[in-house]
């Protein structure tokens, strides 16, 4: 059977035709398409390590923003709390001073008053005793005179002075 | 959608097939009306369209072939070069002493009369179908990659385009689950061989299920076709054996006596590395000539059923055979592909045992 006999012809036109393709092929097709697919390839895996870790640094920075964040409140509440305490006690501190300076200014309006007082008493004892000098004076005088009348004169004297104490 | 789409293309594959088998059943049918007898010859008929021949056969028109006359390139050791038209030689004609034999040894052949009026055959160069589909075939090839190719070099980081996307995910497949298995670490060298085996014989296997011009020729199961392929994996596979894998063909580590006085294991060794590419040049042969077969004989049963029975039996039968050609049809478009997958692989694991490195 010539059908599974191999022709001439057939071998030699194969052998140039195919040898022609493989070579044009070898040499200008697949090398191109296979280094490009393995260099695509490198670049997408490349690319895709890339965004993995630009997501896994932003992750990072969410969580130092938080951080931060959580940070700066929890200073605010410090601070927060530190007025509080100084406030406190510069209320405090001026209502002591207040009160020292009030127990002060009634201390001395105080110690005026008595002052005022002895002052206001004395005059009255240095008048009481001109007023007794000056009666005394004036019963020494009358005295003198008549003793009758001297009493009665006494009388009315102290009865002056009554009205006039 | 897609499915049916496929299935549609099926059918209709089937459909010229039957009546490309018509037309030549009419050829037939005209050339027994010559010898004055009317009977369907199966045998010329499938091996007319699985064999070669000088002109590509289209149709048929009230008994006129129609068909495209390929150029016969023929050299006679007596004679010299010659260069002509097959539309000279055909139905029998005769130019310059140059006809196409009928019966015999050279059956369909074309021969010259010698001297001692033997029919002699010429060294044949002509252009014949097998030839022209694969200078085809060849010229596809071309037209895809070196555009593609050209493409991926200038924009190596670019989004390839629907027709690239579909050989790229090929060329993929290939590589990495065939080549690099079995090549291991330099699959580099190999590979644009292995592609273009891959791709010549897919592309072959396809062009030769469609069944019009110029597509239909039966090359890759044609021995010729698939003897060179196999060579070639051959010679590869030697050329770039490792020193190791020589040493084991000559030198194996067996008894001595197995190889000193008379080199038994080498022997044995030496044919071994023939028989695989001679079981992938068979392989790839059978499998496709057969695939081709089966639909021949298959659309031959409607001709012969009707010249038993009649034409309501033949046209009966036709459903049948057209039923079961579809059938066929899907069966080889996936053998196409299985048997270009089948070949590369195996080449390259004979590539790959050949590049075997000296064990500790």
């Amino acid at each position: 059977m010539n059908l599974f006999l191999p022709d001439s012809g057939l071998v030699v036109w194969m052998l140039i035709a195919f040898s022609l393709v493989f070579f044009v092929l070898a040499k200008f097709a697949w090398p191109s398409i296979l280094s490009s697919i393995k260099e695509r390839e490198e670049h997408i895996a490349e690319s895709l390590k890339k965004a993995d870790e630009a997501t896994q640094a932003l992750a990072g920075l969410e969580l130092k923003g938080k951080e931060i964040i959580a940070q700066a409140q929890a200073q605010q509440m410090n601070l927060v709390k530190d007025t509080k305490v100084l406030t406190d006690k510069m209320i405090a501190d001026a209502k002591l001073e207040a009160k020292k300076q009030a127990e002060l200014i009634i201390s001395d309006a105080q110690a005026k008053i008595q002052k005022d007082k002895e002052n206001a008493i004395q005059e009255i004892r240095n008048e009481v005793a001109q007023l007794s000098i000056s009666i005394a004076e004036k019963v020494l005088k009358k005295e003198l005179s008549d003793k009758k009348a001297q009493n009665a004169y006494i009388e009315t004297l102290l009865k002056e002075n009554k009205s006039l104490s | 959608m897609k499915k049916i789409k496929y299935i549609l293309l099926c059918v209709m594959m089937a459909f010229s097939a039957s009546i490309y088998a018509e037309n030549t059943e009419e050829n037939a049918g005209h050339d027994a009306e010559a010898h004055q007898e009317e009977k369907f010859d199966a045998g010329s008929f499938i091996f007319g369209h699985i064999g070669d021949s000088y002109e590509f056969h289209i149709t048929e028109i009230n008994g006129h072939p129609v068909s495209v006359p390929l150029p016969i390139i023929v050299y006679s050791s007596e004679r010299g070069w010659y260069c002509f038209s097959s539309s000279r030689v055909a139905h029998g004609h005769e130019y310059e002493g140059w006809f196409i034999a009928e019966g015999g040894s050279y059956d369909g052949k074309i021969v010259e009369l010698n001297a001692e009026g033997e029919q002699v055959r010429p060294f044949d160069l002509s252009i014949t179908k097998n030839v022209f589909a694969l200078l085809l075939s060849c010229v596809i090839l071309l037209a895809i990659f070196l555009p593609m190719a050209n493409r991926y070099k200038k924009k190596p980081l670019g989004v390839p385009c629907t027709s690239d996307n579909i050989f790229e995910v090929v060329i993929n497949y290939i590589e990495d689950d065939v080549i690099k298995p079995a090549l291991g670490k330099n699959y580099l060298r190999f590979s644009p061989y292995l592609l273009t085996v891959f791709f010549f014989i897919l592309l072959n296997n396809l062009m030769g299920l469609i069944p019009i011009f110029p597509f239909g020729a039966n090359l890759t199961g044609n021995i010729s076709v698939t003897l060179v392929l196999a060579l070639f994996t051959y010679l590869i596979t030697n050329i770039f054996g490792t020193k190791e894998y020589y040493k084991e063909i000559f030198w194996p580590e067996v008894p001595v006596f197995l190889k000193a006085p008379i080199p038994l294991m080498p022997l044995i060794e030496v044919i071994g590395t023939l028989t695989k590419p001679i079981a992938l040049m068979i392989r790839l042969f059978a499998n496709i000539f057969a695939g081709h077969m089966i639909i021949l004989v298959l659309m031959a049963l409607i001709f012969i059923f009707t010249s038993l029975m009649g034409v309501a039996v033949g046209a009966g039968v036709s459903v049948v055979s057209v039923a079961f050609s579809v059938f066929m049809y899907c069966l080889e478009l996936l053998v196409a592909f299985i048997q270009a997958y089948v070949f590369t692989m195996l080449s390259a694991i004979f590539i790959g045992l050949s590049q075997v490195e000296h064990h500790h």
